[in-house]
């Protein structure tokens, strides 16, 4: 065994070239080590120069990015001392993106670009790099190992090409894998198991790793140290359990108290509920409409749920859960196939053609992305402004006033109304994103993944944010989100959504405890907690007895992923609709108590 | 943009950026006074050596009628520049008006709207100004019109593309969820964030119609006498070819300088995001 | 995967390749329709311009009624175009002979042509466009850059005029015409050829080069090429086997749409070098006025780029898995 680390970083700064011409440092003056079979995690927000300082361990930068510092993996250096890093690309030094879908080159089959790198580097013949990469493909779990291969990028799920790049990674037998951001793009309940997936097969190829991560969560399972960097500095390092146990820099307590999104304000509860939404038996989806009276790709299926007045309703689900195609509907922008969507007890028209301007004025939407739910060519003066003539006919000096109270609703200056958008933060654009809806004085905002894209500090800052308003306006939310730690921090009632049907609902609290639904369950028991070890103590999740049934809409949607399902009642007829006695709704075949044991 | 700002982006130029800026500033000021600076009327037969060389007297030297060929250019140009900045207008006119109602209207119109300029687009475009010039003739309003339909459906197609992109941006969803109208969310949403991605479309459909119609005129199918753009200069003096004279290269040159400047400002103005 | 599999895979993409075959008649018709409204709302019909000023109205509606001219238009359209599918586009109004004949003779001509210019363009293109896509901003590529960029914008007759001044007038090695003579030696066959062939070519390749460009640097700012980079992809190896495989659609349909281009230029070339094709003939045939001759011509100019551009989708569909599959 080599005594000396594996990985050493000393001093390392990468620069690009600023807008002005002169060079900009991201990465300033970062050092660190990784002994032989050790995991390091890089942590930190956006623009913290952590997929840059991975990417320079490859001797690689983007965009014209210059390295200068002394990086040394094994015998491999920067300037080319013993070998150049770039020469160990793929070889003894092989990276795993982020977004795989991306990553792989859709015009060629998987297996080709799996046993690419041992056949450039001449580290396999064809025929035995194809083994490997099947005992790869097995060892990490994806179906049929033999065929899988053979496939285009476009056929397989998120997941399984992750996956698929970590074999591609590993294939050469790699000393050092970077992994950078491997599970941010996949749903929370995909993730563990593939964490769990990269964690064995690193394991047993004894390989060193570097992890790349803005979650600490995860971090804390992969990591035997954390490096936590904050615009290109390195602000604390130390072992993973240390690091959680004991956070010596102010800006790492930021990170870890961010990870548990909690709001300060809480509304008060009206005294007299009135319904203000309700939506009832919502059929939607997308396409033309067959003559059974369903479109092409349908998206929701008998959706109802109900929000009072002032209330803060939470819709969690995942990608493809049609979250957000319920808050389209309600909006108007698509017209549902059947159902209805009633405000304050006026039904309202399928669309927003067929709506008055007073019925559009009480509901407003928020979307996810605040880079493109601004017009880059209006100025956040110009965007209030036409909200307040539209909707209150004002005008003029009484419009300006009140642009400058709503910025200062959201806590921003005055001036930024003077400022055209691209020239804002995210945050800073969220916060217009979200006053935009406010001048329109609404009874209920719809908001779709609102925090989703933002950093997780500046996410608790909005989350204050709307916490704050809806107590001091009393206006109600639906709160739409995939990350379930968010909607309990804001919400007073939660709808699971799976595959456009209502699996749970009910208060906040009913999901703190059993009976849970087996959905709501997996997803809630998916969420990585921040303590080392907890991957390891999640048991691999029970096998679904009728996995190689297809998905069928006449039946439960889970049944091919429930460990619960029953033989005989799951695989047979639609499951009923079940009040528990503390109040809450589910969709399941089991009863209360089979649910709780 | 403001002046500096401005100022800022053509200093940092590459040296083709500055020339086309240049060639491009040369020839909109021919246009505007060429006839003003002409030296000899420009049908007056001036010289009495056909296809003379350069001299002090004619810089350019005499066409095939001993006509002094600056003074024929300084005008001619004016014609080319002067039809191709109308007929450009229109073409773009068109092209993106249609663009944006086929972006924000209901889906038939859009379809409809496709499907006519997909035809029109299957002919390519120096067939259809043949076959328009043959149907119509080619008075000057009747020209500038046959090349500014020419290239309406290449407008039309770029633009479209680019308002049903923005059409499906957020911000657009947040104008009609509002409850805005369609012409609202066509100018003030979509509009203005496809002028800069345009302006090279612009610009390279000005060089098209600058070769489309100096094309014409060279068959003699363009402007008629006595009206002659540079297209028609070069078509009267090719007779000149067999000696290299003067009469015949210098308003190809012409149509070459202004077309290359058009191109190569462009580029320099869309440098930053095309790569 | 299975053999039934592969074989339903390919169904797929023959089921979209007969669909853009049934698109491309359709927009055919349509394009005959407009070639033939537009060429039927000539102020003076045909039989005014055959007889001139000078006709009497009795000998006009005689001469119309003969020509089948006083009928409706959509009897005389799909006469029109029955006439055409059957390969006799009807007469000549001023040389007076069948059209199908003309054309026969002029088509083979700019057929030659158009194959020879698009020989030679090809491999620069792709030569100049991959060179520039890989050095994109370096020296290389910004004086490629700029040389295409100029090549673009010249009018076809002053690159001619430069040529037979370069060539012809002090060289002496070409002819500033093109005549064939029957029988051509290769040699005589090159020299009569090279110079409309050069000058078709230089506007052909700086527009193809230029779109050859830009496919590729699309592909390369994609993540995988990244990824590729990352796993030890040699330069040589990530052009050829990971972006051309996905730039195939962009650069036939590139193709398609330059050859069309020199269906334009060809119009000039033929003009200056007296070439006797089909484009100088639908130049003469709009000088004039012998719509029948002029709408055949349009209709094989039309047919022939729609041609290009089904081709060039076919082989699109084909190269991407994900349309093959569709």
């Amino acid at each position: 065994m080599n005594p000396a680390p594996h990985v050493e970083v000393r001093n390392l700064i990468v620069t690009v070239p600023g807008p002005d011409g002169a060079p900009l440092r991201i990465v300033d003056d970062v050092s660190f080590e990784v002994a032989r079979g050790e995991v390091l995690a890089l942590i930190g927000e956006s623009g913290s120069g952590k997929t840059t300082i991975a990417l320079a361990l490859m001797g690689y930068g983007r965009g014209g990015a210059a390295i200068s510092g002394r990086i040394r993996v094994g015998d491999a250096t920067l300037d080319g001392g013993g070998a150049s890093l770039a020469a160990q690309r793929g070889r003894q030094i092989s990276y795993v993106a982020q977004s795989a879908a991306a990553a792989f080159n859709p015009a060629r089959r998987v297996i080709d670009q799996v046993i690419e790198p041992a056949l450039i580097h001449r580290t396999a013949s064809s025929g035995d790099a194809r083994a490997s990469a099947v005992e790869l493909f097995r060892a990490l779990g994806l179906p049929s190992p033999e065929t899988i291969g053979s496939r285009y990028p476009h056929e397989l799920s998120g997941g399984q090409l992750q996956r698929l790049m970590a074999a591609m990674a590993l294939i050469t037998r790699p000393d050092l894998v970077i992994f950078d951001e491997p599970t941010t793009a996949l749903d929370v309940t995909t993730q563990v198991s593939v964490l769990q997936a990269f964690r064995r097969v690193v394991r047993q190829q004894g390989a060193t790793g570097v992890y790349v991560s803005h979650d600490l969560a995860v971090v804390a399972q992969m990591a035997d140290q954390i490096l936590v960097l904050n615009r290109g500095r390195v602000r604390e390092h130390n072992r993973t359990g240390k690091l959680l146990a004991a956070p010596a820099d102010d800006y790492t307590q930021l990170l870890i108290a961010a990870a548990h999104p909690h709001v300060k304000a809480q509304a008060a509860v009206p005294a007299k509920p009135e319904p203000l939404l309700e939506i009832a038996g919502l059929h939607a989806g997308y396409g033309p409409i067959d003559r059974e009276g369903r479109p092409t790709l349908p998206v929701l299926s008998d959706v109802s749920l109900t929000i009072m007045r002032g209330a803060a309703v939470g819709v969690i689900g995942e990608s493809g859960s049609g979250k957000s195609t319920v808050a389209r509907v309600v909006a108007g922008l698509l017209a549902p196939v059947t159902g209805t969507v009633s405000l304050a007890g006026e039904p309202l028209a399928p669309t927003v053609s067929g709506r008055t301007r007073e019925q559009l004025r009480r509901v407003q939407i928020v979307f996810q992305n605040a880079d493109v739910a601004l017009n880059p060519a209006h100025s956040v003066g110009d965007i209030l402004g036409r909200v307040l003539r539209f909707y209150h006919d004002l005008r003029g000096a009484d419009a300006q006033r009140r642009v400058a109270e709503l910025l200062d609703l959201i806590r921003l200056p005055a001036a930024v109304a003077e400022r055209r958008c691209d020239e804002l933060s995210g945050g800073q654009k969220q916060r217009v994103n979200l006053a935009r809806a406010l001048a329109a004085n609404p009874d209920l905002i719809l908001c779709d993944e609102v925090t989703s894209a933002l950093d997780t500090v500046v996410r608790g800052a909005i989350l204050d944010l709307l916490a704050d308003l809806r107590r001091d306006l009393g206006v109600a939310y639906m709160f739409i989100s995939h990350d379930i730690a968010t909607v309990k921090a804001l919400c007073d009632e939660i709808v699971v959504l799976y595959k456009g049907t209502t699996v749970q609902s009910g208060r906040r609290e009913s999901y703190d405890t059993p009976p849970l639904h087996p959905y709501t369950d997996l997803l809630i028991r998916s969420v990585p907690e921040l303590r080392p070890g907890w991957l390891a103590d999640e048991t691999v999740q029970a096998a679904a007895p009728f996995a190689h049934m297809p998905e069928s809409t006449h039946l439960c949607r889970l049944l091919p992923r429930c460990p619960l399902a029953i033989s005989g009642r799951c695989d047979a007829i639609a499951p009923p609709l079940r009040k528990t006695s503390a109040g809450h709704m589910l969709l399941c075949h089991r009863t209360e108590a089979e649910l709780i044991g | 943009m403001k002046r500096g700002n401005l100022a800022r982006a053509i200093r940092a130029f590459p040296w083709s950026g500055k020339l086309g800026l240049a060639l491009v500033l040369f020839w909109i000021t021919i246009a505007l006074v060429g006839r003003l600076i002409a030296p000899y009327p420009s049908g007056a037969f001036v010289s009495y050596e056909v296809f003379a060389g350069a001299s002090g007297k004619f810089w350019f030297g005499s066409d095939f009628l001993g006509r002094d060929v600056l003074s024929r250019l300084l005008v001619g140009a004016q014609f080319t520049v002067g039809l191709s900045a109308v007929a450009v207008t229109i073409a773009v006119a068109l092209g993106t008006g249609f663009a944006l109602t086929a972006a924000v209207g209901p889906r038939w119109l859009d379809e409809l709207l496709s499907r006519a300029m997909d035809t029109l687009i299957s002919i390519p475009s120096k067939i259809f100004a043949l076959v328009l010039v043959a149907a119509f003739g080619s008075s000057i309003l009747l020209l500038t019109l046959i090349v500014s339909i020419t290239y309406v459906p290449g407008n039309f197609r770029i633009a479209r593309s680019l308002a049903v992109g923005l059409a499906r941006l957020d911000y657009v969803e947040v104008a009609r969820a509002r409850g805005e109208g369609r012409p609202y969310i066509a100018l003030v949403e979509i509009l203005p964030n496809m002028i800069r991605p345009l302006f090279a479309d612009i610009g390279l459909r000005f060089v098209f119609i600058v070769l489309l119609l100096s094309g014409l005129s060279f068959l003699g199918l363009g402007l008629q006498p006595p009206d002659a753009d540079l297209g028609s200069l070069v078509r009267e003096n090719v007779n000149g070819l067999g000696e290299g004279a003067l009469a015949i290269l210098v308003p190809a040159l012409a149509i070459a300088s202004l077309t290359v400047g058009v191109n190569l400002l462009i580029d320099a103005a869309t440098q930053g995001k095309v790569q | 995967m299975s053999a039934a599999n592969r074989r339903s895979l390919w169904r797929g993409a023959g089921r979209l390749i007969v669909k853009r075959v049934g698109l491309a008649l359709v927009t055919l018709l349509l394009v005959s329709a407009v070639i033939f409204t537009i060429s039927g709302l000539l102020p003076g019909d045909a039989a005014q311009e055959v007889l001139g000023r000078g006709a009497t109205p009795e000998q006009i509606a005689a001469l119309r009624h003969e020509m089948g001219l006083d009928r409706p238009a959509p009897v005389r359209y799909a006469e029109w175009l029955a006439d055409i599918v059957r390969g006799d586009p009807g007469q000549s109004l001023v040389a007076n002979k069948p059209v199908a004949d003309i054309i026969s003779e002029r088509l083979p001509n700019t057929l030659t042509l158009a194959a020879l210019a698009t020989l030679v363009s090809v491999p620069f293109a792709f030569l100049i466009g991959i060179a520039s896509a890989v050095s994109r901003g370096r020296k290389l590529d910004r004086a490629l850059n700029i040389a295409t960029l100029s090549m673009v914008a010249l009018p076809e007759f002053l690159v001619a005029t430069i040529a037979v001044l370069v060539f012809a007038v002090e060289l002496l090695w070409l002819p500033s015409i093109t005549i064939v003579p029957k029988n051509p030696t290769f040699a005589e066959y090159v020299r009569a050829y090279a110079m409309p062939v050069m000058v078709l070519a230089v506007g052909v390749v700086a527009q193809l080069s230029r779109m050859i460009r830009a496919a590729i640097i699309t592909e390369l700012d994609r993540p995988y090429v990244e990824m590729a980079l990352l796993k030890g992809v040699r330069p040589l190896r990530l052009i050829f086997r990971h972006v051309l495989p996905n730039a195939v659609g962009p650069i036939v349909n590139a193709m398609a749409l330059s050859l069309s281009y020199l269906f334009g230029g060809a119009i000039i070339v033929e003009t200056i070098f007296n070439y006797p094709g089909l484009a100088s003939l639908m130049v003469n045939a709009v000088t004039s006025r012998d719509m029948p001759l002029l709408q055949a011509c349009a209709m094989i100019f039309c047919a022939a780029y729609l041609l290009l551009v089904l081709i060039a989708d076919t082989i699109a569909i084909l190269a991407n898995p994900r349309l093959r599959q569709a």
